[in-house]
This record gives C-alpha cells, sequence and structure tokens, in this order.
C-alpha cells in the first residue's frame, strides 16, 4: 500500500504528511500533524465533532480523506483564538457554560464561527438549523445557542 | 486501496474499465467513506473526479438549461440564485440532503449513483425531467435520471462508465417544481416518502407535469397516472383527490422502522397533494 505524500496549509502553516490514502483526514490531523483538538464522535458524518474548514467550507473531517486536502488550506479550533486571547465564541461559550464533558465543544465552535462569518446577524432559527449537524450529550443545546447568539452581538458591536 | 486523481473524464472511465476490483468514484464522499468505515464496500480502486475540469461548475446555456458538474455540492446549489428560481424544487431536494458540513461536500450525482430509493435529490430531478451525460470506454450517450438505478445500490452504468455531466431542461415561463418529504425530525433524517412535482400552467390550467415518488419503492419513480391526473385541471379538489389516488396507488412500499407499508402508501398521496399545490403556487409567482 504506497503512501501518498500530502501538502496542505493548516492554519496558516504549510504542513506535510505521509497519508495512506484510507486515512480520513482526520485520522491525518490528529495522528500525523499532531493537532488532537478536532475530535472522533461517530466517524460517519453524523455528530460533526470533527468539524473542519476546508478551502473556507464546513466539513466533517471524517468524511474527508487525507490525501483529498492536497494542496488545500484546513482551518481547525486550534487556530481560532490568537495566542493566549480566545476568538469572543470561546468565552461566551465558558460564561454561558456551553459545554460539560467539552468532547463537542471544537467542532461546534467552528461551526459556529463558519456561520457567524458568513451571517454575523443569525436568528435564533439559522443557528439551530446551522448546528443541527452537532450533537451535544451533555448541554441540551440550549446554552450553546445563547452563547453564539451572544458572541454573534458582541462581534457585531466590535465590527 | 489506490486512489487515483484523474483529470479527465476519459481517464477516469479508462482506469474503470481496467480495474479488477471493486471500484467506486469519489465526489463527495458523504456516502463513499461512511460505507468504507462500516466495512460495507472498502474499494480496491477509488477514482476522485473533483481534478477534472468543469466539475465544479454550474453553467446556464443560451437557451435556457443547465449544465450541472459532478463535484458540485449541495450548498453551492443554494448559493445559485438562478438555479435556485428555476429549479426550487429540485434545489431544496438536495438541501435536504444532512447536516451544513454534508452540505459542503454532497453531490447531486453522488446522490443519484449512490442508489438510495430514499435519495433526496432525485425525485426532484425525474419531475424535473433532467438527465445525465454518461462518458464511457464506448464513448458517451445521454439517460434520463429515472432510468439511472435500477434497484437499491445499483444503476444502469456499465463497467467503466460514469457520469460527467447533469442536464436540467430550461424552465420556460408559467411553470413551477416543488420536493417535499416527510421524515420523523426535521433535520437529519431519512424520507419515509419523499415527492416531487413539477407543472406548467396556461392561465389557471396544468399543461404539463410530472410527479415523481422517493421510498416507496425499489427506486425512485416517475408515475405518469399522477400526472394525468392534473393535466388539464386547475387543481382542483377533485384533481388533488385524482392526484392522491394515483401516487398511492403506485406506491409499493416496504415496511419498516421508519413507517409501515400503509402508512407510506398513505402518505406518498398527501404529500403528492401538498407538492403539487407548492409547485403550482411557484407557477403563478409565489416566490415560497
Ligand atoms: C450524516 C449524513 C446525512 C445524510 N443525509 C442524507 C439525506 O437526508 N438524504 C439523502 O438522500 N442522503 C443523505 N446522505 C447520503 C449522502 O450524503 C448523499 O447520498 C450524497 O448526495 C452523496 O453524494 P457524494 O457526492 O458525497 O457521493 P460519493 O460518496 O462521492 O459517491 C456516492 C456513490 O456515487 C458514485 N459516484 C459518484 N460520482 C459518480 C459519477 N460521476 N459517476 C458515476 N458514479 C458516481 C460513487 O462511486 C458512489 O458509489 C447523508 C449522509 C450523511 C453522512
Ligand atoms: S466524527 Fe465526523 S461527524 Fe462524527
Ligand atoms: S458537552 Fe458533552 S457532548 Fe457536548
Amino acid at each position: 500500500m504506497s503512501k501518498h505524500h500530502v501538502t496542505t496549509t493548516v492554519n496558516g502553516d504549510a504542513v506535510e504528511f505521509l497519508a495512506d490514502p484510507r486515512e480520513t483526514l482526520l485520522d491525518c490531523l490528529r495522528d500525523h500533524v499532531g493537532l488532537t483538538g478536532t475530535k472522533e464522535g461517530c466517524g460517519t458524518g453524523d455528530c460533526g465533532a470533527c468539524s473542519v474548514e476546508l478551502d473556507g467550507t464546513l466539513v466533517c473531517s471524517c468524511l474527508v480523506l487525507g490525501v483529498e486536502a492536497n494542496g488545500k488550506t484546513v482551518n481547525t479550533i486550534e487556530g481560532m483564538a490568537s495566542g493566549d486571547a480566545l476568538h469572543p465564541l470561546q468565552r461566551k461559550f465558558i460564561e454561558h457554560a456551553a459545554l460539560q464533558c467539552g468532547f463537542c465543544t471544537p467542532g461546534i465552535l467552528v461551526a459556529a464561527k463558519a456561520l457567524l462569518d458568513k451571517n454575523p446577524d443569525p436568528t435564533e432559527e439559522e443557528v439551530r438549523y446551522w448546528l443541527a449537524g452537532n450533537l451535544c450529550r451533555c448541554t441540551g443545546y440550549d446554552k450553546i445557542i445563547r452563547a453564539v447568539m451572544d458572541a454573534a452581538a458582541e462581534l457585531r458591536e466590535a465590527a | 486501496m489506490n486512489y487515483h486523481l484523474a483529470t479527465s473524464f476519459e481517464e477516469a472511465a479508462r482506469i474503470a474499465a481496467n480495474a479488477g476490483g471493486t471500484t467506486r468514484f469519489l465526489a463527495g464522499g458523504t456516502d463513499v467513506l461512511v460505507q468504507m468505515r462500516a466495512g460495507m464496500v472498502l474499494p480496491d480502486d477509488l477514482i476522485d473526479l473533483k481534478a477534472i475540469p468543469g466539475t465544479d461548475a454550474m453553467t446556464q446555456l443560451a437557451d435556457g438549461s443547465w449544465q450541472i458538474g459532478v463535484a458540485v455540492p449541495g450548498a453551492r446549489l443554494g448559493a445559485n440564485a438562478d438555479l435556485c428560481r428555476d429549479w426550487p424544487g429540485v434545489v431544496e431536494g438536495m438541501e435536504l440532503v444532512g447536516s451544513t458540513q454534508v452540505q459542503g461536500r454532497a453531490t447531486l450525482t453522488g446522490n443519484l449513483c449512490n442508489g438510495s430509493p430514499a435519495a433526496d435529490s432525485v425525485p426532484g430531478l425525474v419531475a424535473a425531467g433532467a438527465t445525465v451525460v454518461i462518458t464511457g470506454p464506448e464513448g458517451s450517450r445521454e439517460l434520463p435520471v429515472e432510468e439511472v438505478p435500477t434497484g437499491p445500490g445499483k444503476t444502469a452504468l456499465n463497467k467503466g462508465e460514469l457520469i460527467s455531466e447533469i442536464r436540467l431542461p430550461a424552465r420556460g415561463d408559467n411553470a413551477g417544481d416543488a420536493y417535499l418529504r416527510f421524515t420523523p425530525r426535521t433535520e437529519m433524517d431519512i424520507a419515509v416518502v419523499g415527492c416531487a412535482v413539477s407543472l406548467r400552467l396556461d392561465g389557471d390550467k396544468i399543461v404539463e407535469a410530472r410527479v415523481s415518488l422517493g421510498a416507496v419503492a425499489p427506486t425512485v419513480l416517475l408515475v405518469a397516472e399522477a400526472a394525468d391526473a392534473i393535466i388539464g385541471t386547475t387543481l382542483d379538489d377533485a384533481a388533488l383527490d385524482a392526484l392522491a389516488a394515483a401516487a398511492s396507488k403506485a406506491a409499493k412500499p416496504i415496511s419498516d422502522k421508519r413507517g409501515s407499508a400503509e402508512y407510506r402508501i398513505e402518505i406518498a398521496g398527501v404529500l403528492a397533494k401538498r407538492a403539487a399545490k407548492i409547485a403550482y403556487g411557484r407557477a403563478k409567482g409565489d416566490n415560497k
């Protein structure tokens, strides 16, 4: 089984790795690039814990092969804070206690940021539909939605 | 598994024709990767189509018809205002597929070729009269969408053949389409029944119609009797009842955990009525 040489940009840095063609982008990020913030919940596209942006599009990294990322740009949860300064979404998740075990959180933050980049003033309904592919077994979702709405409001004021 | 990044349809067809074992094409991968993960399908050769020029394009030709590339994901169909105006039913079918994340990858062609009887974008394509262009070792041919799936997980494509383009006819005036599915959950669920209707009016009277049902037979169905029930009418109550009866009669579903056969037969008629009303409204200029 020959491995493929993959060159990508991850959170702004040039990254290279060798991928077995059967490995997903999620496997490659965690096992070859050492970025373990992106989580595997289901491995089949149902839970959203593995959400990343690929060339600016929100995707499940468990449904993308590592080799498909060649020449592309990947943004993960590790790229969200600027140094020690948390992104407003991250801060609001803490303030609103929008996480318990935290396993779903990286995926939800990446997905929510993709929404706010596109639509800075979403309705609650739009947030709920956008995040329908992100499952959380702990919070019951309400706190997550409130945190996203609050972060959106803060980002609009800052803009 | 050998991963191939094809740069033309001819090359992809050649690789597939010469492959010995299990072969899959890779568009969005939202079926292929799930099946690999489950161990259901472990391809020996996986042929990625996304580097072929033009596969990410949506083009409206001078005659008003559309060419949709085989790698265009659902999210991009929904972002194309002209396509949404012409074929809202086709777009809404595709947009029901999966989550935001899945929409970033999943394609019409993958949905069609995966061969699920419940594939959400297929009834809309069938009602629209869409066709596919197929490239193979022997050249290319065109097939109506309803002739592509031949059973669950099966298609009319021969070894070495693949779809190189989806074609939607020009919408023309006084026309509308719609797709509705019934699911227990509003998001992230598989259709118990799906129904698409496309029609054209002359004044208040329906002069053309196509009705398609999903998830009620081994393949998505084109139901001529259901279309005949509304052609020549103004979609009055009698026509709606005849439509529902024809749709229910055409439904030959199985019973499973999502719904019994009796229930699906009933719902097929209900959805046909509702989808026809929406399509009729759109033909009259409603924006919803
Ligand atoms: C979480 C989740 C939710 C989903 N929800 C829905 C839903 O609500 N409704 C629904 O209908 N589906 C759903 N799906 C299934 C799937 O997303 C769709 O069927 C999707 O449209 C498949 O497109 P794709 O581009 O990802 O296909 P791929 O996985 O790339 O390919 C699917 C099949 O088509 C073949 N193929 C691809 N391109 C070609 C071509 N050009 N020529 C010939 N064969 C080709 C492949 O060989 C493969 O067999 C869901 C999937 C997931 C993971
Ligand atoms: S791990 Fe990718 S969606 Fe669950
Ligand atoms: S906080 Fe535990 S799954 Fe969401």
